[in-house]
């Protein structure tokens, strides 16, 4: 978790109280983000408006941090990772239903765990599916906004 | 054995995010596994020749589901798409250890074949643009991949022409769902024929015409090919020019023209002017350049309307009412021209990257004289030009003389002769190759130019025996039944697509 | 009517994508076209007095009749949401090469980034 120390540290980043605000804030934001994955079959949202947020909620962290601290406690490797992780699990799902039903991508959980319509164990492997996507889309928009504040205005401008 | 249609477009996009995984030190294990995936798809594509099939995703019933579909014309660009694909990947498991970053290339590599499969076994028209955007981004990421200064100009040409025909294509596909209130390719052609084609109808078929002849490199939408195939990566300027611009093109611009809307004579002569423009323009333009791979670039212009011309001249000829024999013919001389320009267009780019590699440059001026420096190299690009000029019994001859006759029997005297003078053209251009790099007197500094051995041999020596074996195609009357019939037959069944489809 | 205004918006994406010098400027102008498509989509199922195609318990136990009749169409909806995401991919690829562009040329303007010529 946060230091004293980082929090107070005003060389980087913003004041003092935007710091302590964001740190605050950040539960809520991933709170957010998972309630529209989990909840995508019943009420808007899915995979993707969640990814975003859960990616925005890094962000939030690189504006009122700065990019140094963002890097120190979420390695590259490790999102970059998460990514194809995510997009894995989805081919995987594909695949399964290929292996349990016959035909590809079929909702294969319906047979076995029904549920109940409008509660939450319902519509078989639409919610993994969600999930799935959910992870690849912020670990994916986390990586590019993080690349692309990288811009340096002036090196090797030469013609 | 025939594999679950879905598992083309499933297994290179699930390796393609594999490979990353692998991290730095397994490069040789993701160049090994990659290669795996081309070669495996390539027996499979193979393995499914002259079957026709249509697969429901999801066990959901057409007209609420996806389907994918199998017919003769998606198996003919299906073969074609995984021979190319496998030579440049074996072709850049050697040429790529320039770069850095070869697993994001390689990924980048098999996302593109997984967006070219989509595109031709897709059944459904938004499927279709979909799998046309994942191809089109990888092949916009691809061409900047060295992020030298001429590389990234030319990727952003491409990317801002290319996202431009895309908004084009996604417009229309929503003017088409306003009008007939389905997706499915089969269900929009009934609706078609049911209603006929009213203004909205008509606009979007414009619309279409333009976003795919983008891709297609047509002229006057041709500004992006001569710089995006000349920065790239050599592997990535033959898999560019050799399928990328048949499969999100031709092959996308035949579906929606034959098999949805239905031909028409305005149509047909559409297409046969925009395929003289190209013929002619790309090659006049390419006659005086200096640079090897944008001379090869123009002449890919030049070729693609060869193809052009042959579909355009079909679509008249039906459309007219004429004897549907003639207009067969042109199809399978415009269908053919395109799988033999597939196979020599990339070689000659292979060769032209494998030339570079020794070398060092691109530029006609500074080389001269490689014949005894490269031996294998130069073999391999005498017979990829013998066949594009038009040589007997190189493949590239027949093709030209089944369009030729085509356009004899049709009554068009004029357009059999602006073919025979296009070749001509080409032949110029060709030798100018020939006599800059490989003859004339060796420069100071190429003195130590050595050939390249390893897997790039392997994949020039396999695609030139391709360019030989290529004339049996139609010259032997079964295998042009199996392969080259079933795709002509849908092109000239036209609307009939929606009953096939239905009844499978 | 508001078919034609869309159609506008289109126009006015198209112009400054073909128009202005500056590359980010290009940018906007291919996003605003991207932009009007899909409010197009949107506007396509349209159903006038409509509600939002989500169901809650009472209208699942009531039967469907009254929920089809009355609800907007849901599947350029779902056309939409995959052309968002499309968009956001090309968005951040081409503003990644804008800013590798202005690393190696110093420029934003295309009229000085012309290597590539003949």
């Amino acid at each position: 978790m946060l230091q004293k120390e980082e929090i107070s540290n005003g060389a980087k980043g913003m004041t003092i109280i935007v710091k302590t605000i964001a740190s605050w804030v950040k539960v809520l934001i991933v709170l957010f983000g998972i309630y529209i994955i989990l909840f995508g079959h019943l009420t808007p949202g899915g995979g993707f408006a969640g990814g975003v947020i859960l990616a925005s909620s890094y962000v939030l962290l690189m504006l009122a941090f700065g990019r140094e601290f963002v890097q120190k406690n979420m390695p590259l490797m490790l999102v970059s990772k998460l990514d194809c992780l995510g997009a894995l699990l989805f081919a995987l799902i594909a695949i399964l239903g290929l292996v349990f039903s016959g035909v590809f991508f079929v909702n294969f959980l319906q047979k076995y765990l029904p549920g109940w319509p409008l509660k939450l164990l319902s519509a078989g492997t639409i919610p993994l599916s969600n999930i799935a996507i959910g992870l690849k889309v912020g670990a994916s928009l986390f990586l590019v906004i993080f690349l692309l504040s990288t811009f340096r205005r002036d090196t090797s401008a030469n013609r | 054995m025939s594999i679950p249609l879905p598992l083309f477009i499933a297994i290179p996009l699930a390796t393609a995010f594999l490979l990353p995984m692998f991290g730095r030190k397994g490069k040789t294990a993701a160049t090994v596994l990659a290669n795996l995936v081309t070669i495996s798809l390539l027996v499979f594509a193979v393995a499914s020749i002259g079957k026709t099939e249509v697969y429901e995703i999801g066990k959901w019933s057409i007209p609420l589901g996806i389907n994918l579909v199998l017919d003769g014309l998606s198996s003919l660009l299906l073969l074609a798409i995984s021979v190319v694909s496998a030579a440049a990947m074996l072709f850049s498991a050697r040429y790529m250890e320039q770069y850095t970053a070869k697993a994001k290339y390689l990924s980048l590599f098999l996302l593109m074949v997984a967006g070219m499969n989509g595109v031709v076994l897709s059944g459904d028209i938004f499927n279709l643009f979909v799998f046309l955007e994942i191809a089109s981004l990888a092949s916009y990421a691809l061409v900047g991949f060295g992020c030298e200064h001429e590389e990234l100009e030319a990727s952003f040409k491409y990317m801002v022409l290319g996202t431009i025909a895309s908004v084009f294509i996604l417009f229309a596909v929503a003017l088409v769902y306003g009008n007939t209130g389905t997706l499915n390719m089969a269900y929009i052609s009934e609706a078609i024929q049911y209603s006929g084609l009213n203004a909205g109808l008509d606009f979007a078929l414009a619309l279409f015409i333009v976003g795919f002849g983008l891709k297609a490199a047509l002229v006057p939408f041709h500004a992006w090919l001569p710089d995006a195939h000349q920065s790239a990566p050599a592997p990535i300027s033959a898999m560019l020019s050799g399928i990328l611009i048949k499969t999100l093109g031709i092959y996308a611009l035949a579906r929606v023209v034959f098999n949805v809307f239905g031909v028409s004579v305005s149509i047909g002569w559409l297409l046969i002017i925009l395929g003289l423009l190209s013929m002619v323009a790309g090659a006049f333009l390419a006659i005086g350049q200096w640079d090897l791979k944008r001379l090869m670039a123009y002449s890919s212009i030049s070729q693609i309307g060869y193809v052009i011309l042959g579909i355009g001249l079909g679509a008249t000829l039906i459309a007219r009412g004429d004897n549907l024999a003639w207009a067969s013919l042109a199809i399978l001389g415009g269908l053919f021209h395109l799988v033999n320009h597939a196979v020599y267009k990339s070689l000659l780019f292979l060769t032209s990257g494998s030339v570079e590699m020794s070398t060092g440059t691109r530029q006609l001026k500074q080389m001269g004289g490689l014949a005894e420096k490269l031996p294998l190299t130069r073999t391999t690009c005498t017979v990829a030009s013998a066949s594009i000029v038009g040589i007997p019994p190189f493949s590239g001859f027949w093709s030209k003389l089944i369009l030729v006759i085509a356009a004899v029997q049709a009554g068009f005297y004029w357009i059999a002769a602006i073919i025979v003078f296009v070749s001509l053209c080409t032949l110029i251009m060709y030798l100018k190759v020939q006599r800059y790099v490989f003859l004339g007197e060796l420069p100071e500094n190429l003195q130590q130019a050595k050939e390249n051995k390893g897997s790039m041999l392997v994949a020039m020596v396999f695609l030139a025996c391709l360019c030989v074996l290529m004339g049996l195609l139609v010259l032997v009357p079964s295998l042009k039944e199996i392969i080259l019939d079933p795709a002509v037959q849908v092109l000239t069944d036209g609307l009939k697509y929606s009953a096939d489809v239905k009844g499978m | 009517m508001p078919y034609a205004l869309c159609f506008l918006l289109f126009m006015l994406g198209l112009y400054c994508a073909v128009v202005k010098k500056n590359m980010v400027k290009i940018v906007i102008g291919i996003m605003v076209m991207e932009y009007a498509v899909n409010l197009f989509l949107i506007m396509l199922g349209y159903r006038s007095g409509g509600t939002a195609p989500i169901i809650d318990r009472g209208q699942l136990e009531a039967g469907m009749g009254q929920f089809i009749s009355s609800s907007v169409d849901p599947l350029p909806q779902a056309l939409v949401l995959t052309a968002i995401v499309i968009s956001l991919g090309s968005l951040a690829l081409m503003i990644s090469i804008c800013v590798r562009t202005y690393e190696k040329y110093g420029t934003f303007d295309i009229t000085q980034i012309r290597r590539l010529k003949g």
